[in-house]
């Protein structure tokens, strides 16, 4: 059991990981990674909600949708699902850890249209994973694209004392340096 | 039939989603491995979004403004589900090359995009024909974007060998890596054009590199913020 959670654990955010090798979550990975301060805060963010909505996605398919023979309704269920928790989130934190939300609060709303959640709620789905699994899918699925993120943080911030072609400057050197990162992380695959 | 002509051209190359508006990149990127998964894909998002088009615009004077963007969400997720169940039905291996990206069309932004910029504004059949067109524009820049794709990386165009045999296939295009090349290419090349554009004194502010110049902006709709925007100030330019 312990084995096939840290199988997961490797393979959603290193092997199989959710910018490089799936594209999912494409928009904030080159949105928010002009500095790595930002990118930190994104990849928290993301981490937390992603681990939160994957309880509470599973949590509604095993015990809403399975028992009524609905699971057609997936992907409109878990995308209000999706949106409502982020808003719910956000008023919580607001109230009760101000603190936190004035670290998180301004990435809250960037992710409620981030395809990663709504990906991995129904990978979960489509895997048969259970409660537990799924959480440790979608936390190592988050944590994935907080590693990748940062990195490409830290590139990007070296990349601006480089000599760029000029239609090479913003966007298109740094979709090369994804595709290369996402070389990269080929060489994981050889870890499972 | 005028202003249905004008929709079409308008979407397949004036307002191109993908070659002008750089819209719904994770669809574009993930599934253009091959020119037929990329077609597939193009017509699948052209199905949901002509029908979410013509929905949307029909109940646009019932949906209150405050919960448009929720109740275009549960619109078009019920449209999603609908073709998806079909293709299952119907065209199993499309289905399966697709796999979790065919739920994932919720979230494509051109839909939301249109829904808000054009449909919740305009009557049923240019709403139809915005659709179609948005769409059309789409499935060709997915299938060219496929095509390439297959050609570099396996050296076929719709499964049909037509590199010569001494052809050693790039594999890595059709990889996931080879997905941020071409895009990379694509950017390029939309920026040459935008800067030569911007020398000789033309107006290129449509011509955009995607969400990912300044993701803070689309804050509250997805991508579609900077769409409706734009789409404001032009209405607002008419009132005036």
């Amino acid at each position: 059991m312990l084995k096939d959670l840290l199988v997961i654990l490797i393979a959603s955010s290193l092997v199989n990981n959710v910018v490089l090798s799936q594209f999912l979550g494409l928009c904030p990975f080159l949105g928010v990674s002009k500095k790595t301060e930002t990118a930190t805060g994104m990849g928290v963010a993301v981490i937390f909600v992603i681990t939160l909505a994957s309880a509470v996605a599973g949590a509604i398919y095993q015990f809403i949708l399975q028992p009524f023979h609905i699971e057609y309704l997936q992907t409109i269920v878990f995308i209000l699902v999706i949106a409502a928790l982020v808003q719910f989130v956000e008023m919580f934190l607001k109230k009760f850890i101000p603190g936190l939300y004035q670290s998180l609060g301004v990435y809250l709303p960037l992710i409620t249209t981030n395809c990663a959640v709504l990906g991995v709620a129904l990978t979960n789905v489509q895997k048969n994973y259970g409660i537990l699994t799924g959480i440790v899918n979608g936390f190592a699925t988050a944590v994935g694209f907080t590693i990748s993120i940062i990195i490409l943080a830290g590139i990007r911030e070296k990349l601006k004392y480089n000599d760029i072609p000029e239609s090479f400057q913003g966007m298109p050197i740094v979709l090369v340096t994804a595709g290369l990162m996402a070389i990269a992380f080929c060489g994981f695959s050889g870890l499972l | 039939m005028n202003s249905a002509k004008e929709r079409l051209v308008n979407g397949i190359i004036k307002e191109n989603p993908t070659f002008v508006l750089m819209l719904g990149m994770c669809p574009t990127l993930a599934v253009t491995t091959s020119a037929i998964n990329g077609l597939g894909m193009g017509l699948t998002t052209m199905v949901v979004l002509a029908l979410s088009n013509v929905f949307i615009s029909m109940l646009r004077n019932i949906i209150p403004d405050k919960v448009r963007i929720p109740a275009f969400i549960v619109i078009i997720a019920s449209f999603v589900t609908m073709v998806e169940l079909l293709l299952q039905g119907f065209i199993p291996f499309l289905y399966d090359a697709l796999g979790i990206y065919i739920p994932l069309i919720v979230v494509n932004c051109i839909i939301l995009g249109r829904a808000e910029a054009y449909a919740y504004k305009n009557p049923v059949i240019p709403s139809l024909f915005d659709g179609i067109g948005m769409g059309l524009g789409f499935s060709v820049a997915l299938t060219c974007i496929g095509a390439v794709r297959e050609l570099l990386g396996a050296g076929e165009i719709f499964g049909i060998h037509v590199m010569p045999d001494s052809y050693v296939p790039v594999s890595i295009f059709i990889m996931a890596p080879g997905a941020f090349f071409v895009l990379a290419l694509l950017t390029a090349i939309q920026n040459k054009v935008k800067i030569a554009g911007e020398r000789k004194g033309k107006d290129m502010s449509k011509i955009q590199s995607g969400c990912g110049n300044d993701c803070m902006n689309c804050a509250e709709a997805g991508c579609s913020r900077r769409l409706i925007d734009e789409t404001k100030g032009e209405g607002e330019k008419k009132n005036a």
